[in-house]
This record gives C-alpha cells, structure tokens and sequence, in this order.
C-alpha cells in the first residue's frame, strides 16, 4: 500500500510542470494543453485522498473536474479556432488587444 | 461485479502476498516517473503534435494509477474522456490548423530565468504541504472502492442536483462552441 504522500508529491511536480508549461510556452494550443496537465494533477490529488480517506465523494468530483474540462476543451478550442481564422496567428503575444 | 482472483498464501506456494506488494510498488514508480517524464516532455517539445502525443502518454499513466487506487470507474472515464475525447479535440484543431506552417517563435530567454526557478519552488512548497500531511482518517469508513456501482450510487443520490446542473453547462459549451465557430463572427 502506497501512502497517499507519495501521490501527492506526484501530484505537485505534474501540476507545477503545467504551471511552467503556463508561463512559458507562447503558442496557445500547448499553453491549453498545459491547463490539462494542471487539471489531471489535482484529479490525482482528488482520488488519492478518496482512497486515503475510504470515501468515495472525491471520485465523483473528478467526475465533475472532468466534465467542465470537457466544456471548457470545447469552447476553448473554438476560440482558438476562431482567433486563428481572425489573426493567422497561434502565438499568444500577438493576442494581446484585451491586456491593459 | 468482476471478481479478480485472490493472490494469497493458499492459491500460490510462493509467499505471493508479499511479492504483489512489491510488485505494486515497482509498478507506482514506474507509472509515476512516466507520467513526470512525458509530462516534461509536453512542456519541452517544440513541435505542437508531439506535445500533444505526450500528453496522451501522460494521461494514460495517470489512468494507470487510478486502478492502482482502485478507482476502476474513474480509470475507464479517463481513458475514454482524456485520451478519447478530448485529445482528439485537440489533434483536431491540431491538424486543422497547421501550426507547423508558421515559424513559432522561441520562449525568450528571460521568460525561463524566472518561470524555471518558480516553479521549481511550487513544487518544493506543494510538496513539502503534502509530505508533512500526518492525518489519518477519522473513523473506520469504507464505502468500499471506487466501482461503477458505488460512484453511480451516489452520483444519482447525494449529488443529483450538480449533476443536472451539469449538464446545463454541458449545453451551455455546445452552444458557445457552435457559434464561436461560425463562419461570421
């Protein structure tokens, strides 16, 4: 039996490697892909205390996590569909009209 | 019910409890050091597709270690969400567009200097709140693993309500996303 530590330092490298991924990448899609990652991170986080704790309401959490990312995959996407076709353009500091 | 067969002292003359254990281990930190590894490798990869084909790989570990916590249900929706859906999704878009046409530009330098160390730092944090976790459960709960039967249970009783609510937003993105595609915007 694993202690639920171990997953949960697992869990910090995969979520601060997106995090990384965030703030470094400039094109939009692997940024978007990183955001994944992060999610699919506390995920682990989420199921890993629901073993620990013998109770099963953290899966059905990663249940709902995994719908909105699915939700937010979609328009996502379509945003980025959309600013391509707008642009030309999949690099995120030429997006840029929205900062201050 | 899928009734997995029993490795204990009786049905094998090897001391197979203790190699399951071992074995179980191994296996943590072989899934484990894949996940970090092509998780890396999503951040490190110029090309858009091949960050996207690790991602696959990423996930699926992580699949991996849901049915190593016994959450078979959450494992399969992983699968077939994740890696079925969404990554597709993804690819999609990927092939769509052709990213590969236009030059990218290269992460400048500076960026790295401060995001590398950052995160790095996240990590350690995160990390160290994780390690020094000591609670042990309170009681002796155990509503049993995370099977198909058991999570739908309660979906459809304690949660009925965020679960209606979801699919609410599920309509919602289908919605935003068909008109965001429009040809017009």
């Amino acid at each position: 039996m694993i202690p639920v530590q171990h997953y949960l330092v697992l869990a910090a490298g995969l979520f601060s490697i997106g995090a990384i991924g965030v703030l470094v990448k400039r094109n939009v899609l692997t940024m978007f892909m990183c955001i994944e990652l992060m999610l699919n991170a506390v995920n682990l986080t989420f199921v890993a205390f629901s073993r620990h704790l013998g109770r099963i309401d953290g899966q059905i959490f990663v249940f709902f996590v995994m719908t909105v990312a699915a939700a937010e995959a979609a328009v996502g996407l379509a945003i980025i569909v959309a600013l391509y076709r707008n642009r030309e353009t999949l690099n995120v500091d030429e997006a840029s009209s929205m900062k201050w | 019910m899928i009734a997995f067969p029993r490795w204990d002292k009786q049905c094998c003359p090897l001391h197979a409890g203790g190699l399951l254990k071992i074995m179980t281990v191994f296996l943590f930190y072989v899934f484990a050091a894949t996940a970090l590894i092509s998780a890396l490798s999503v951040v490190l990869q110029k090309k858009t597709i091949y960050s996207a084909l690790s991602l696959i790989v990423c996930l699926g570990m992580i699949a991996m270690l849901y049915t190593q916590l016994e959450a078979t249900f959450i494992a399969v929706v992983q699968v077939i969400i994740y890696a079925g859906a969404i990554m597709v999704l993804f690819l999609f878009v990927l092939m769509l567009l052709d990213p590969m046409s236009e030059a990218l530009p290269v992460p400048s330098k500076h960026i790295g200097y401060f995001a590398i160390p950052l995160g790095i730092l996240l990590a350690i944090l995160i990390s160290l709140a994780g390690i020094s976790y000591r609670a042990q459960p309170a009681g002796t709960v155990n509503e049993g693993s995370g099977d198909i039967a058991a999570v739908g249970l309660r979906l459809f009783s304690d949660y009925l309500l965020p679960f209606e609510a979801t699919s609410i937003l599920i309509l919602v993105a289908v919605l935003g996303a068909v008109v965001l595609a429009k040809r017009k915007l």
